[in-house]
């Protein structure tokens, strides 16, 4: 209970469809905590049921020690950044920036001190008479903020904020977010689709999936180590192979086979004794590909034979699909001038591929209650600002989530064939 | 408003270069609408010249219209009962127009509120009264407030008003019923302006700490003003010229420039003074509108990109030449 904001329990339907399903989370204070899923995952649910527009059906939610379940949005001492800002057309900048205050009934000279610290916080002072139609969406999303912030909230709640500008501004503003998060100190909740939004401004991250958490961490563990394969596959992009654990090779390593790929030897910290049938997930930019036969001194590089299928240049990197077999496998490789391998890759090519058995993360295959969330949309690393499609209409999210789901799967199946 | 006149300028040069160019490129939507403007031509502009032209006409002595032009009927229009008359149709029409903005709003809100199969049925709701005659429906509330009507003697059983006391006949029965007959004209262009309200601002007053009827008050209400002004219009407009309500739920007391239109037009056969009557509501009911029209203006509510980017430049120029000293 030392939680400074704790949902315990909560649990949220809208007709047939659970939203948000048990969750327990608790937020420090201070934090940048986000919550990260796909569309209809049930985090904006979560999110509007802090801000008291939503009514859990089971469960409280604490802040500060208080039980806040049932407060109307009003009592709250939390304020929100809408996604499509929200801000109030027919008021300029600054009363938009002041209506809070104003309702709180401060003084005059007050909310004009107030008002002038967050125009400067968010550099808009040259900006303070414009109307919300005369600024662009950066600055109405700024104006968001310091809108929520001016009254010092509890939690500052941050609904998918980016998702609505273009990626240069995005990325511009994550800094701005950071630096703000620095500067007030206020707990921070950040819900969004984007895994590169949330890796690069959270404390922590809260992997949400059909209503449930998934796994709760820093952002370095949730990619390093995800504790599903949901999460392996939503955060970054990753390559699956089925198999089952065959035999310890030593200490710390394991031989996993497959029924029709060769054995792979791969590093087993979890102690999966042999016979569990396994997923192993292997990230694309872990994965040499080369012409030339790798040394492998240790014997604990996998290497094998494949066949270049696609190669994607994508400026900061190329990516490769490669097949052995059966499978299609998601190569990512950065440009190096210094590459031993002179001689670019084409399409066609017969090719090494390679990769240490410290890089595969085997996943115990009973975590897996779906088959279908291993073709989730995996947003992959390399294009970590591209948006997947997302239901704008926050009010229709939860309930269009079915359908949501199916489309993404219609796109998954699409481009992510390293699954058979 | 003193600056704009220097941009102004400025864009009337753009303007006249390009006029030709303009009919050109405008030369569709021209014959699209020619028929329409036709029509309008001949059914509207052409008789309501002739209205004017006919108020400058003498009356025959028989009825009918004399061939000499003066300026007779628009003195008698001075005649001391008119005024009466024009000052009652005035704040008869603006009470039912205010009266009916006041419950369409909140109705506004609900219906656009509500899911989307009960939106439909409530606004068939309101359509419905549409299907039956006007007449009739003036005559049931005839029948409603009639001494011997349901209305009357609830009241009277529930000691609101005497036995003696008349509902009908009177200024508040022409009121009753102008606000009966004319509220779904106020519903549902308010409707339509709450329609498209975005109500995440509603949430996001609650979220400030607004209580549910503030946000109401502050955010809704501003939020659908162009609903408003149009409500407004389609009220009052169609008010200042009624005169079916008042000649038959109202009395002598409660006469309307329509029903003395009507009396000078038909009984009394005498063209010439309705003519001026009729010139003169019109007039009058240009008036609304033109102030509405120079509100929005005014309220850049209307105004398009280019507009609104050069007052956006102005109010710049004009804050940092007045304030940004002072800041900085």
């Amino acid at each position: 209970m030392s939680d400074f904001l704790l949902f315990d329990g909560i649990t949220k339907r809208f007709g047939n469809l659970t939203a948000v399903d048990n969750v327990t989370v608790g937020v420090e204070k201070g934090e940048f905590f986000s919550l990260l899923g796909p569309s209809g995952c049930g985090k904006t649910t979560l999110l509007r049921m802090l801000a008291g527009f939503e009514k859990p059906d089971t469960g409280r939610i604490f802040l500060d020690g208080k039980d806040i379940t049932n407060l109307p949005p009003n009592k709250r001492r939390v304020n929100t950044v809408f996604q499509n800002y929200a801000l109030f057309p027919h008021l300029n900048v600054r009363e938009n920036i002041a209506f809070g205050l104003k309702l709180a009934g401060r003084p005059k000279k007050e909310i004009e001190r107030e008002v002038d610290a967050m125009l400067e916080l968010i550099q808009m002072g040259d900006h303070e008479l414009k109307r919300p139609s005369q600024i662009s969406g950066g600055q109405k999303q700024r104006v968001a903020i310091a809108r929520a912030l001016v009254n010092h909230p509890q939690v500052l709640l941050l609904d998918e904020p980016l998702a609505a500008l273009d990626l240069k501004l995005r990325q511009h503003m994550q800094i701005e977010l950071d630096l703000i998060h620095d500067e007030v100190g206020i707990t921070f909740l950040y819900v969004t689709h984007d895994q590169g939004e949330a890796m690069s401004l959270s404390d922590r991250i809260a992997v949400m999936n059909k209503g449930k958490i998934e796994q709760i961490d820093n952002p370095a563990k949730i990619y390093e180590s995800p504790r599903s394969s949901f999460v392996a596959a939503f955060i970054g992009d990753t390559n699956f192979f089925d198999g089952v654990v065959d035999k310890s090779i030593d200490k710390e390593y394991s031989r996993i086979k497959f029924t029709d790929f060769e054995p792979i030897i791969c590093f087993n910290d979890k102690k999966i004794r042999p016979g569990s049938p396994v997923h192993l997930s292997v990230r694309p930019e872990k994965i040499q590909i080369s012409h030339e036969h790798p040394e492998n001194p240790d014997g604990k590089l996998n290497i094998f034979r494949a066949k270049a299928e696609d190669v994607v240049y994508q400026g900061s990197h190329t990516r490769f699909w490669v097949r052995i077999g059966e499978y299609r496998i998601s190569v990512f490789q950065s440009h190096n001038r210094f590459l031993l391998d002179q001689r670019p890759i084409k399409w066609g090519d017969t090719v090494w591929l390679y990769w240490h058995a410290d890089d595969g993360y085997m996943l115990e295959q009973y975590q897996e209650t779906d088959e279908d969330l291993l073709i989730l949309p995996p947003e992959n690393i390399g294009d970590m600002d591209e948006e997947i499609e997302e239901e704008s209409d926050s009010d229709t999210e939860e309930v269009n989530a079915e359908d949501n789901a199916s489309d993404a799967n219609g796109v998954a199946e699409d481009g992510n064939e390293q699954e058979k | 408003m003193v600056t704009n006149k220097k941009n102004s300028s400025a864009t009337n040069t753009i303007q006249k270069r390009s006029i030709c160019q303009r009919i050109k490129h405008h030369l569709n939507e021209l014959i699209v609408t020619a028929p329409s403007f036709l029509w309008m031509v001949i059914f509207f502009l052409i008789p309501t010249i002739l209205i004017f032209a006919l108020s400058f006409r003498s009356t025959a002595p028989g009825g009918g219209i004399g061939d000499t032009w003066t300026f007779h009927t628009w003195k008698t229009i001075s005649n001391p009962s008119y005024p009466e008359i024009v000052w009652r149709t005035i704040w008869l029409s603006v009470v039912a127009t205010f009266i009916c903005i006041v419950i369409s709003v909140p109705c506004a809100f609900a219906i656009a509120r509500a899911s989307r199969k009960i939106r439909h049925f409530l606004v068939g709701l309101i359509i419905l009264p549409f299907w039956t005659s006007f007449l009739v429906r003036v005559f049931a509330w005839k029948t409603l407030l009639h001494p011997e009507g349901l209305i009357s003697n609830l009241f009277i059983s529930l000691g609101f008003i005497q036995p003696t006391e008349q509902l009908l006949y009177n200024s508040g029965a022409v009121l009753v019923v102008m606000v009966y007959t004319y509220l779904p004209f106020a519903i549902l262009p308010l409707y339509a302006a709450a329609e498209k309200f975005d109500f995440s601002l509603i949430e996001a007053a609650l979220d400030l700490g607004s209580t549910p009827l503030r946000a109401f008050v502050q955010i809704f209400v501003p939020g659908i003003k162009a609903g408003i002004y149009s409500a407004t219009l389609m009220v009052l407009i169609p008010a200042l010229g009624s005169y079916v309500v008042p000649d038959i739920v109202g009395g002598t007391d409660s006469e309307m420039v329509g029903s003395k239109i009507y009396q000078r037009a038909i009984p009394d056969r005498n063209l010439p003074h309705a003519s001026a009557l009729s010139a003169l509501l019109f007039l009058g009911v240009l008036l609304p509108p033109f102030i509405a029209w120079c509100f929005l203006r005014r309220r850049n509510i209307n105004i398009t990109e280019t507009e609104a980017v050069e007052a956006a430049i102005t109010e710049d120029n004009k804050r940092s030449k007045t304030k940004g000293g002072i800041r900085k």
